[in-house]
């Protein structure tokens, strides 16, 4: 696992204030994925604050997901009610996110909805042909899966079906 | 990067370039919603979709603080006319067929990832970051772009047919990837982005190694056509504008 740590300390971030919003967001859900928080997918980097103004960090997941406007502004309205004047939010695009990034616990939580797991990210650039990973089917743990479509209903799923207990599910695709 | 480090308005010229090929490629794949031939594949072809205009978007709102006249990623999306496009001729050929709309993916798609590569380490920090996301996207729609090369290739005859088809109509299409205008000059020269002729020979080579896979015959280099990053559009391109427009057009302003 490459997951970088919650970056503290940025722009001399006070650490008592840094972990008073952190706590403040710990429990707000993805968008398209509820059973996820955005702390679980790691997409929150880092905090900064000066006097009233708080700015959050984003990583977004997919440059085209829609939900990364939905989450920004879960964010912004979690920070005005407790009283932050002037919320910001930056989208941090570097290091990219990962699905590496999602926590142990994000990832049990994903199979307890009914989505499989990422894999770990491999990074091979010129993976043309590689063969696919197995994936194991969340429901039965059977890994006799066939992969339907490498897309899905959002940008980070891929479609399967279990060959043993025939459900179809979905994939955390990893990036 | 305010206006004044921005002499000529190359880095803006650079960007729209770069967000113009993603937001017309974008459209075209868009079209196919609701008419592909199979459930799977038009998931597949809406999410390569959104991706492109998530990255046309990124683009455009770096052209637009670049430039610095209040324009909005917006604006510079629908508001501009025909000759102020800068995408390749190649983005903004029609669908066609499954096979004509996969061979146009894969011959974008295989230049578009060796330059994002080159990108990923811009000078320019901004879009150096922005495109070592976009490349990890890229590389994702590549596999399947590449397989479905091989799998139509490969496959019957009339699917072989029709993906040699498709590579030879849009062989002559591929030169201006591969051409540098004085745009590209500038990147070149100030490290912003590769020169483009430099790509050449990576791409021939993982082009090679798919067609080879797929028994397509790679076509002769005769002619290529050329035009697009300097505004001179095929006719094609009028009646994707008129179609993508038309909400800002007839009804200015309108949001969601």
């Amino acid at each position: 696992m490459t997951a970088p740590e919650f970056e503290h300390g940025v722009g001399g971030a006070d650490s008592a204030r840094e972990a008073e919003v952190r706590a403040w967001l710990a429990t707000l859900p993805d968008p398209e994925i509820p059973v996820l928080t955005l702390e679980d997918l790691g997409i929150i980097r880092w905090v900064r604050s000066e006097g009233d103004s708080v700015t959050v960090g984003i990583a977004p997941t997919y440059t085209g997901c829609p939900a990364t406007e939905v989450i920004e502004a879960s964010v912004r309205e979690a920070l005005e009610s407790h009283g932050v004047t002037e919320p910001r939010i930056e989208r941090v695009m570097s290091p990219p996110w990962t699905t590496d990034w999602i926590s142990a616990e994000g990832r049990s939580k994903l199979a307890a909805y009914g989505i499989a797991p990422p894999a770990e990210a491999t990074n091979s650039k010129r993976a043309l042909f590689a063969p696919g990973e197995t994936i194991g089917c969340p429901r039965c743990d059977s890994v006799n899966t066939i992969r339907v479509s490498e897309f899905g209903s959002t940008p980070c799923k891929a479609s399967y079906k279990c060959g043993d207990c025939l459900e179809p599910f979905e994939y955390f695709k990893c990036i | 990067m305010s206006l004044s480090r921005d002499p000529g308005g190359m880095r803006f010229a650079y960007l729209l370039q770069l967000g113009d090929n993603a937001l017309i490629l974008g459209q075209r794949l868009g079209e196919w919603v609701g008419h592909a031939p199979e459930l799977e594949e038009e998931l597949a072809l809406a999410n390569f979709a959104l991706d492109y205009i998530g990255q046309a978007r990124a683009l455009f709102t770096l052209a637009a603080e670049t430039e610095g006249r209040g324009r909005s990623e917006d604006d510079l999306a629908f508001l501009r006319d025909g000759m102020d496009y800068r995408n390749v001729l190649l983005v903004e050929q029609p669908n066609g067929n499954f096979a004509d709309t996969l061979a146009r993916q894969f011959l974008f798609e295989s230049f578009y990832q060796i330059q994002l590569e080159a990108l990923a380490e811009s000078s320019d920090t901004q879009l150096a970051q922005l495109a070592q996301k976009v490349e990890k996207e890229i590389r994702y729609h590549l596999r399947h772009t590449a397989q479905w090369v091989v799998r139509l290739g490969d496959g019957t005859e009339l699917s072989h047919q029709r993906m040699q088809h498709a590579i030879d109509g849009l062989w002559r299409f591929t030169g201006e990837l591969f051409s540098a205008n004085a745009v590209d000059h500038w990147a070149a020269e100030s490290a912003v982005g590769p020169s483009p002729p430099s790509l050449q020979r990576p791409w021939d080579t993982l082009v090679d190694e798919v067609l080879e896979e797929a028994t397509i015959a790679r076509p002769e280099s005769g002619w290529m056509a050329s035009g697009g990053k300097d505004g001179r559009h095929s006719e094609h391109m009028g009646h994707l504008l008129a179609d993508m427009q038309f909400l800002q057009r007839a009804y200015p302003g309108a949001t969601w």
